[in-house]
């Protein structure tokens, strides 16, 4: 089954991404977002959810319910902000999960 | 390491020896599992972390045409030309097993086939720089694709490794001994009582054999 791509984080970072086809929803109140996160991701219509940094890091634990599911894939984008490396830290994260220590991102 | 609580007789032994010969076996096949997959996933992570390098490089760049066309344009126009999306992305869903860990590929497809459907609004009133910043987008959206497969797959793939990491130590150092050292046990244990049934039976023979020839008292004359 064909399923979607929604971006999720402030208007202001994801507005243009409803032009090119991906499904936007605004949420300027970090408050809301995990139930937000949560409503999108159960619906089970999106392959991938994109969250900018400061949304990412705000909804920990309810990404942590879709770690081990093959979708939604959660990913990190850097907003309009800037870029904080939380994609670089989380990938860090990983390699440090499965090896011990991070042996690729350390020099 | 602590010897397990079992009876020290031949039956329990051998299916001890049977469960350590597998025990064995399953932590060769474990530990090939985990190299295999510790290689393919640096090879991954690598993969992955160069494409994020470039994908966050160019969504800087987009989010910098945006800046641009919003500084050019009003709030209310900008929002407004972007309110209503012509093109939809459609992500086929299908997954790859690699050493048992399922990992998702993403195959993306677009509602219509018309490139020039990813701009929602007519030129009359929009900027250039909207143009601009909604064609960079969409030459970032296969990369961006293809980065949440890569970061997904680093995901599972590290759990996976995680846990057939701790199998493996878990196998070496605690069951493996453990099996060694009851084994140990059970023979000792066997063999003192092979001996001792058998110094038993010497004095027996010694006791009849002294009851019939008296032989004693014989020796201690």
């Amino acid at each position: 089954m064909a399923k979607h791509i929604a971006v999720i984080g402030d208007a202001e970072s994801i507005k243009g991404f409803s032009a090119v086809g991906l499904d936007i929803y605004p949420c300027d109140d970090l408050n809301e977002a995990g139930a937000l996160l949560r409503r999108i991701a159960d619906s089970d219509t999106y392959a991938v959810i994109y969250l900018t940094e400061t949304v990412f890091l705000a909804v920990e634990k309810v990404r942590a319910r879709y770690q081990d599911r093959l979708t939604p894939a959660i990913i990190p984008i850097p907003g309009v902000t800037g870029n904080k490396g939380t994609g670089t830290r989380r990938l860090s994260s990983f390699v440090e999960k499965a090896v011990g220590s991070d042996i690729i991102f350390n020099n | 390491m602590a010897v397990m609580n079992v009876n020290p007789t031949r039956m329990q032994l051998s299916k001890l020896k049977k469960q350590l010969v597998t025990a064995v076996r399953g932590h060769k096949m474990l530990k090939d599992k985990r190299d295999e997959l510790m290689r393919q996933f640096l090879e991954l992570v690598r993969q992955t972390r160069d494409l994020r390098d470039k994908v966050e490089r160019e969504l800087e760049n987009c989010n910098n045409h945006f800046v641009n066309a919003s500084a050019v344009m009003s709030k209310e126009a900008l929002d407004g030309a972007l309110l209503s999306p012509k093109q939809q992305v459609n992500v086929e869903i299908g997954s790859k097993n690699v050493m048992s860990v399922e990992i998702p590929q993403f195959e993306a497809g677009k509602r219509t086939a018309d490139e020039g459907d990813i701009f929602p609004y007519g030129f009359a009133f929009t900027s250039f720089e909207l143009d601009d910043a909604v064609m960079s987008l969409d030459r970032v959206l296969p990369d961006l694709i293809l980065l949440a497969q890569y970061e997904k797959s680093c995901e599972l793939m590290s759990a996976e490794i995680e846990k057939t990491r701790r199998r493996v130590n878990s196998l070496e150092h605690v069951m493996i001994p453990r099996y060694q050292e009851t084994i140990k046990f059970i023979s000792m244990k066997l063999e003192e009582n092979d001996r001792s049934s058998r110094t038993r039976l010497m004095k027996v023979k010694d006791m009849l054999l002294d009851k019939a020839h008296g032989y004693s008292k014989t020796m201690n004359q």
